[in-house]
Order: structure tokens, then C-alpha cells, then sequence
């Protein structure tokens, strides 16, 4: 247990979130999660296992799918971030977005916003994946709804249409 | 009016937006002004006499809110059937993780350190963890009998049966408890205001389970509690009952500090303290003639209610009313017991009791199948309920369901006898053996017996000043789509675009009791009185000469606002009455026990690895007749999102008990179902129609817990040609049951077939 009343560990720490340049005072230690969810109002990441498990709490950290819950806020220095507010442009969902609404992809909505990170990710890495490749890619993610199989449609039908643009 | 049908239609889910952008508000996404946070101590023993409640002294005790049992105002239960629960344990706890007294802290991260630092010593009395300790009554923990409830179904004279018999077919059949495992940890917040009364906001799914609950804890009366419901991260029946307890502790830490209080569960927490299915025990003994024909039987259903009453009783009953799956029983005699253990109390989970209780009748029609030389297919065949039979109940079948050809068509989507002659032949060599396995049930609709009729459920709709219609309802989504079919129904009724309708947030102060949702009841009981309540709207206006009976969308809007405008609120209301045709017997059990039941057939085919000794599902066909699909999508996200926990239920899900404690309380290793351990599930309808459900819906949120274990565990069985009468059947038992057979050692010279038995 940190000792919350030194204020004066916590050191100033910078990153971007969504394109956007962000300075939070936090302790070093403090979860990448509760800075985005409490100091930064983005409350689409989730907190469901707190172990990294389950990957409600998904973000992008450069590029990279990481699990928000296990990355001490420190090691987010320097980084860019791209939370689930950060897909949409506007009014205009993102392709992944509009696929999950389309195909039943979403259904209590709470591991959604991991599940379409983890979606972005793998077609960054993957732009045409096998429906076999998709599972692989969304491993990491739990959803106890859906049963996978009409996140996995909508997985496929976004990477048909991104590729066709 | 020339227009499309909505209902029928994939239209899009009406909070879908907020919840593929992350803007949905769940509770832990809320926060107000000045707001603490509440943790609970509980009970580390099973079962004991609290003697002495000690406080750290590194800790500063000044800032934090402390509330015990004597801080409760009203009665210290959570009210839902009977009152034996507490809310906070005063003297004795009777399962471990009881709570016992609350803290709150304006810091969350503090929190974990203050719930260590109160030591709580007991006097630790003796405690019974296994039904079969709990039928002994070596110790009795609950009444006079460790006895929640008991039921007795008869039909016929079973006592003459056993001398016509052919074959007596007896078997033993358990199910574990399995973890709801909802994405969302149970939450809530609480704010009291002495002239307001007490607000809560959380992840639910029965806002009046909770109004009720927290009027008698909180001593108020029903204008001064009011509950609403945030977006709810999944619940599956684990949100039926307990978020009243976490309710009544956010409202006494938000009474004694007078600030908000806001209490989330960890993983953990939720895991070990939360209810889970019951475990069940259920004993067959069959008659059956030498042709195949079911004579008769006794069943005797047991489940685990663990420490207190709760919802045992009515999952027992479900459990009970299914426990002759969809066959014809000229006579029968059920016997159903729910017993109490020191765990803490199991509770809803899908299906009710009738997963337990299926599972059992299903493994045990292979049985008879193989004790007389029958196929799997052809048992079942012989035994099906035909129209104008009557279930266990003596419920007559009135619709024209065909099961004989429902089973056909699934037998046919699966490719099932090919399978089974190929799978006989490759199951000869290799270290990988394959099977495939049948399962028939049904699942009743609705609350049982009186149960809708005591619910008196009432639904609104609203004609808006703009024109537009609002569904009042206190009927909760939680990813089922509860919304979106109900606006299909309002507008379908009333002629207007799916999106001139929306349904107000549960809130107390704001919507009728429809009821809770639980029980498949929303589409099928709620939905035919919202489409009644719209009808009224019409009504009303065609009446008041505002609107003909044909009319334009325009028309209709602009009838409205005039209505409005003129008149103010414009509201219409339809109540549930029982139609007139029910019968139901409280006392003999005897009746109509539901307005409908969906029925359906599924078909597994698994492999059994034998160097890993894992069983997978390779291919899944859920076929069932569920009267008319309001919504295609979404009814087959709810199949397949059911299968899945149904194939976690038989082959993942394992909760590790030691005295009465859940040891395996995370994601790590409680093992649910990820991407890549599921087959695609195939899902297929039959559309027969109901009556009594709106536009002819059935319920069909539970159905697909129900095939999934005894279709999987039948495959298995089929593939090693051992029966396996216990889940969830993990590799251990499947080694476990292979020893038994003195088969792992011969394997690799001899191998085993596909469509033996044991016996």
C-alpha cells in the first residue's frame, strides 16, 4: 500500500491521449487505467479483472494492445495512447465501430471498447486475417455475451470493407 | 396503413452507439460531488459466533464511516421471499464472506488496507458443506431440517409401474456451481437526503427487488426510496438478488456519513461472496418397456441453496418442473429438495434450475438408450411429448410442435449419422478420438404456475410532446436487447418508424413494477403489454377524434403533441391478467405451469485429445422453436452467447470449494470460454408463434443453457464409450473416468469405439 498523503511522490508525467497532449500528476506506480478513467474522464476502458485477463481495459500504448490495468502510469511517458474515444470521428464511427453495431458485435457493451481496440490492433498488424486469425487476435479479451461469434463477423466484415476502400 | 413490419426485423440495438464509442455510463463510470467509497468485511469462517470486532491501531479510524448491524434503521434482511438473510450479521455467520460490518473512505486505494486491519475473532461452530451432510442432519444450520423447500410432483400411479418393466434404468447425475462471470463487478452508489429518502444508482436487474429490499432495511416508505439502473455490464441472473445487499450497504454508509457513497466490487470480491448456479444432485429410476417406451419413474432433484433461503426455492421449482424434459411420462413421481450448506447462498443463474435438472434427464435417455439397445436418436424418438399430451404436470400440449421432425432437421444439420459411422471408424487408431451427442428439452416462459399472476405486472407508454412514444417499463437490458425489442413492439403497434420509439431508464420514481427481468419473461409477458399500453395510446386518440383509424406517421405525431398540449401527461397503462384458461395448482403442483415453452434440439461433436485428456467442441447445431423471432439478431446472439456458457458450464467452469469458500475466485483460474477455445455455433429456428406472447414470441433468454451440458457430455461419452455423469468434466476426470475403465493403459494397442457404453 502506497502512502497516498506524500504528495510529493507523485511527479508530473506526459503523454498523448488520442492525439491530444496530456500532463497528469501521479504517483509512478499508479495504474495507466485509473489515470485515463479518473484524472483524464475516459471512462471507456474497463476495469473487469484487474489482472489482466479479461481486457476490458484495453488500450493502444504505441502501436501496441496492452492491458491499462497492468502498466504503471510511468511507463506511459512519452507514449501515445488511443483509447476508445478516440475511434470515432464526430458523428462518424470508425469502420470497427459501425461493424460491431451492424453484427450484434456488442451486446451489455462492457468489454466492447477492449474488444474493438484489440480488433484495430490485429488489422494494423493484419489487414486481411482469417476467421481463425481473428479469434487468435481477440484471445485476450473476454466476452461473456456473445459466445465470440458475431464479434468475430464483425471483425471480418470490417476488414472487407477497410480494404475495399 | 401499407407499411413493412418491424417486428422480425434486425433493427439496430437503440443503445448501441454509446456502447461500440465507450460513452454508455455504467456505475463505476459515475461520479458525484464529494463522493466516498464503501467496503465490506466479511466472514472468514463458515460458521461461528462473532465474539470480538478489533481495530488496528496504525490505522487512523477517524477517517472512515464504520457501520455494523445496530446502525441499520428497519429490519436487518434483505426482503425478497422469505426474510432470513441478513444484511449485516449481528451475532453468528453462517457462510463464509458474510458481511459484517461496512467501511467507507473518501480514498478507494486505502480501502483493502482498512478491511485487513479489522480483526473480527469467533467462536467457530460446527459447519456442513455437501448436501449429502446437510440431508444427515448431524448438525442442522438452517430450521428444524436444513431444509429450504420441498416439492412433490405426481402423475399417475408410479407403484404399479415396476413389475410391467421391462428394464429398470437407474442413474446418479451432478452439476456444479458455475460463476455468472459478468464483465461488470456488481456496483452501486447510494446518496440519502432525509427529505428525499435514499437514491440508489447500479448494475441491476430488478429495480423493485431493490426498492422492496431497501424500504424495509432503511425503514421508508416506497415514495422515499427510488432506484434507477446504470448500463449494466452483463448480469445472467447474478444481478438478480444480490445487488440488493450491495444496495442496503451503500445506503447505511451514505445514511450514517450523509455523502455519496459509491461501493465497486473487485474481481475477487464479486467471485467469492456473489451467488452462483446451485449444485445439484439428481437421481433417476426408470421403467421402460422392452420396446423403449418410457413407463414411468421416480426423479429425485436435490440442489445446494448454501446458507440462506434466498431464491432457492423458486430455482427448485424450475429445476423440478423440467426434470422430465420433453418427454411423455404416463406416470411419474418428482421429488425436489433444496438444502442448506454453509457456502454462501447460490442463487440465479440462466435457466433456473432447469440446466441442473435437464442435464440430468438427458445423459440418463443415453442411458436408457444403451440399457435396451436403442439408439440415442430413436429413445428419444419413442418418448417425445406429442400435442395433446400432458408434461409432469399434466400441462396439455396444445401447439402443434412436431419434436420427432425438430430432431430430424438437427440430425440432418449436423450431419449427425455420417458422423457417427465415420467417427466409429477413425476412432479405432489415433490418440484423438471423436463423438457426438444429442440433446431435446424444453424451457417454460414466464415466472411458474401463479407466478405471473402474484407478479401483476404494469407496463406504460408515453405519448411525448414532440410527438414521439416512450416505453415506461421497469424491465432492465443488460445485452439481451430489452430496449430494442420493446421499441420494435411499441412502434409495430402503433405504425411508427422503430425510431420515433425509445424506452426511459429504469428509475423507480419514473416506471412501473413490470416485473423483474428474469425468467425469459420480457419479450414474451412485457411485450404483450407494452403492445397493449400503445394500443391504448391509439385508442385515445382515435377516440378524442384526433386520429382516423388509418393514419400517416405525420398524422399521428402531430395527434399527439395536440394531445399533449391540450391535456398535459399522456400516459396509458395495460396490466397483466391471467388469461382465463390457466390452471395451476399451488398446493399438488399441478397445472399450467407455464404460458409457453420453447422447445429444441442440440447437437455437439467433440474431440477428445488423449495425450492432453481435454475434450473440445469442434461443431455445435442449436435448433429450437421459439414462436416468432421478434429481432434475428439478437435472438441468435442470445443461442449463441448461451451455448457458450453452456459448453464453459461442462467442460471449463470449476469452482474450487474449501469449507465452504471459493478458491478459485479470478479470471486466472476459474477458466471461462475465450475466442479461440469455441466452435462457430450454429443456430437455426423453427416458427411456430404463441399466443400468448406478443406477436408471437416466446422467451428464449435461458433455452440455450439448458442443451448445451448434456449434448457435450453425451459426445464425450460416445467418443471414449465411457459414461461421464458429472460436470463440469475437465481433464482430470476425464483421466479420472479412463483409469476407472483400466482403459489409459491399453490405449495405445487396442483404442476404443465410438457408440459403446459402459454397461
Amino acid at each position: 500500500m502506497m502512502d497516498r498523503s506524500e504528495s510529493r511522490a507523485k511527479s508530473e508525467i506526459s503523454f498523448s491521449v488520442n492525439g491530444q497532449h496530456k500532463k497528469v500528476r501521479a504517483y509512478p506506480m499508479e495504474r495507466l487505467l485509473d489515470i485515463l478513467r479518473e484524472q483524464l474522464k475516459l471512462t471507456g476502458a474497463k476495469e473487469g479483472c484487474g489482472e489482466g485477463e479479461c481486457g476490458s481495459c484495453s488500450v493502444l500504448m504505441d502501436g501496441a494492445l496492452v492491458n491499462s490495468c497492468l502498466v504503471p502510469v510511468l511507463q506511459a511517458e512519452g507514449s501515445d495512447i488511443v483509447t476508445i474515444e478516440g475511434l470515432a470521428s464526430g458523428d462518424t464511427l470508425h469502420i470497427l465501430q459501425e461493424s460491431f453495431l451492424e453484427n450484434g458485435g456488442a451486446q451489455c457493451g462492457i468489454c466492447t471498447p477492449g474488444m474493438i481496440l484489440a480488433a484495430l490492433h490485429l488489422l494494423n498488424g493484419k489487414p486481411g486475417p482469417t476467421m481463425e486469425e481473428i479469434r487468435e487476435g481477440l484471445a485476450g479479451n473476454l466476452c461473456r455475451c456473445t459466445g465470440y461469434s458475431h464479434i468475430v463477423r464483425a471483425v471480418a466484415e470490417a476488414a472487407r470493407r477497410r480494404t475495399a476502400v | 396503413m401499407n407499411r413493412e413490419s418491424i417486428v422480425g426485423k434486425s433493427v439496430p440495438r437503440k443503445e448501441g452507439r454509446d456502447k461500440v464509442t465507450g460513452r454508455s455510463q455504467y456505475v463505476d463510470d459515475m461520479v458525484l460531488p464529494n463522493m466516498i467509497f464503501g467496503a465490506t468485511v466479511r466472514s472468514r469462517i463458515p460458521r461461528g459466533r462473532i465474539r470480538k470486532i478489533t481495530f488496528s491501531p496504525e490505522i487512523n479510524w477517524d477517517e472512515f464511516v464504520i457501520v455494523t448491524a445496530k446502525d441499520i434503521p428497519g429490519k436487518n434482511c434483505i426482503a425478497l421471499i422469505g426474510d432470513d438473510q441478513p444484511c449485516l450479521a449481528n451475532e453468528i455467520v453462517n457462510h463464509p464472506e458474510e458481511p459484517i460490518l461496512l467501511l467507507a473512505h473518501p480514498d478507494r486505494h486505502v480501502l483493502p488496507a482498512a478491511v485487513e486491519a479489522v480483526t473480527i475473532e469467533y467462536e467457530s461452530l460446527p459447519a456442513i458443506f455437501t448436501m449429502e451432510e446437510s440431508e444427515s442432519r448431524a448438525e442442522i444450520i438452517w430450521g428444524a431440517d436444513n431444509i429450504f423447500k420441498t416439492y412433490l410432483i405426481e402423475k399417475g400411479d408410479v407403484g404399479g409401474i415396476w413389475e410391467q418393466a421391462d428394464y429398470i434404468v437407474e442413474g446418479e447425475y451432478t452439476t456444479g456451481a458455475q460463476e455468472q462471470l459478468y464483465i461488470e463487478n456488481n456496483g452501486m452508489i447510494a446518496v440519502f437526503d432525509a427529505a428525499q429518502g435514499i437514491t440508489v444508482w447500479g448494475s441491476l436487474q430488478c429495480p423493485y427487488y431493490i426498492h422492496k429490499a431497501l424500504m424495509a432495511l432503511c425503514d421508508l416508505p416506497a415514495e422515499k426510496v427510488r432506484v434507477v439502473q446504470m448500463e449494466t455490464g452483463g448480469a445472467f441472473g447474478g444481478k438478480e438478488e444480490y445487488p440488493s445487499m450491495i444496495a442496503g450497504h451503500a445506503a447505511l454508509l451514505a445514511m450514517k456519513s450523509g455523502k455519496p457513497v459509491k461501493i465497486i466490487y473487485d474481481r475477487m470480491e464479486d467471485m467469492v461472496a456473489t451467488t452462483k448456479r446451485h449444485p445439484s444432485r439428481t437421481r433417476h429410476r426408470t421403467a421402460v418397456s422392452k420396446d423403449g417406451k418410457i413407463l414411468g419413474g421416480e426423479i429425485d432433484f436435490t440442489i445446494d441453496g448454501g446458507a440462506y433461503a434466498t431464491l432457492s426455492s423458486v430455482v427448485l421449482s424450475r429445476g423440478a418442473i423440467h426434470a422430465g424434459g420433453p418427454y411423455y411420462w404416463p406416470s411419474v413421481r418428482i421429488r425436489a429438495k433444496a438444502v442448506a450448506t454453509n457456502a454462501p447462498p447460490h442463487g440465479a443463474f440462466r435457466g433456473f434450475g432447469a440446466p441442473q435438472s435437464l442435464f440430468a434427464m438427458e445423459r440418463h435417455m443415453d442411458r436408457i438408450a444403451q440399457a435396451i439397445g436403442l439408439s440415442a436418436v430413436e429413445i428419444r424418438r419413442r418418448n417425445f411429448l406429442q400435442p395433446g399430451q400432458a408434461t409432469t404436470t399434466e400441462q396439455m400440449v396444445r401447439e402443434p410442435i412436431d419434436l420427432g421432425k425438430l430432431m430430424d432437421r438437427g440430425l440432418e444439420l449436423a450431419d449427425y449419422h455420417a458422423k457417427k459411422i465415420r467417427f466409429a471408424s477413425e476412432n479405432q487408431s489415433g490418440t484423438t478420438k471423436k463423438g457426438v451427442g444429442i440433446a431435446a428439452f424444453l424451457h417454460g416462459a414466464g415466472f411458474t404456475g401463479s407466478g405471473e399472476r402474484y407478479l401483476s405486472s404494469v407496463v406504460g407508454v408515453e405519448g411525448c410532446a414532440d410527438g414521439s412514444v416512450r416505453v415506461l417499463v421497469s424491465s432492465t437490458e443488460f445485452g439481451q436487447g430489452t430496449k430494442t425489442v420493446l421499441s420494435q413492439i411499441a412502434a409495430e403497434a402503433l405504425g411508427l418508424p422503430y425510431e420515433y420509439v425509445s424506452v426511459a431508464q429504469p428509475d423507480t420514481f419514473e416506471v412501473p413494477n413490470s416485473g423483474p427481468t428474469v425468467a425469459s419473461r420480457t419479450v414474451m409477458v412485457v411485450g404483450k403489454l407494452v403492445k397493449s399500453a400503445a394500443l391504448g395510446i391509439k385508442q385515445t386518440l382515435v377516440s378524442r377524434k384526433l386520429l382516423g383509424e388509418v393514419y400517416s406517421v405525420e398524422e399521428f405525431r402531430r395527434a399527439c403533441r395536440e394531445y399533449v398540449a391540450a391535456q398535459g401527461q399522456f400516459r396509458s397503462w395495460s396490466r397483466y391478467e391471467a388469461p382465463a384458461d390457466v390452471f395451476w395448482d399451488d398446493e399438488k403442483y399441478r397445472g399450467e405451469a407455464y404460458a409457453a415453452f420453447a422447445w429444441a434440439v442440440y447437437i455437439a461433436e467433440v474431440t477428445v485429445d488423449l495425450t492432453t485428456y481435454s475434450a473440445a467442441v469442434d461443431d455445435f447445431v442449436a435448433l429450437q422453436e421459439v414462436g416468432k423471432v421478434l429481432h434475428p439478431l439478437l435472438a441468435a446472439g442470445q443461442i449463441i452467447g448461451g451455448v457458450a456458457q453452456g459448453i464453459g458450464f461442462s467442460l471449463y467452469e470449476k469452482v474450487v470449494w474449501q469449507n465452504g469458500r471459493m478458491q478459485n475466485g479470478q479470471m486466472t483460474n476459474y477458466i471461462m470460454p475465450g475466442a479461440t477455445d469455441l466452435p462457430p455455433i450454429r443456430v437455426f429456428f423453427e416458427e411456430l408463434g404463441n399466443v400468448r406472447g406478443a406477436y408471437g414470441a416466446k422467451g428464449i433468454g435461458e433455452l440455450p443453457m439448458d442443451g448445451p451440458a448434456p449434448a457435450i457430455i453425451n459426445a464425450v461419452s460416445d467418443a471414449l464409450g465411457i459414461c461421464f455423469d458429472s460436470i463440469p468434466l475437465l481433464p482430470e476426470e476425464i483421466l479420472d473416468g479412463m483409469n476407472r475403465k483400466g482403459l489409459a493403459a491399453s490405449l495405445q494397442e487396442n483404442g476404443v469405439g465410438s457408440g459403446g457404453g459402459d454397461r
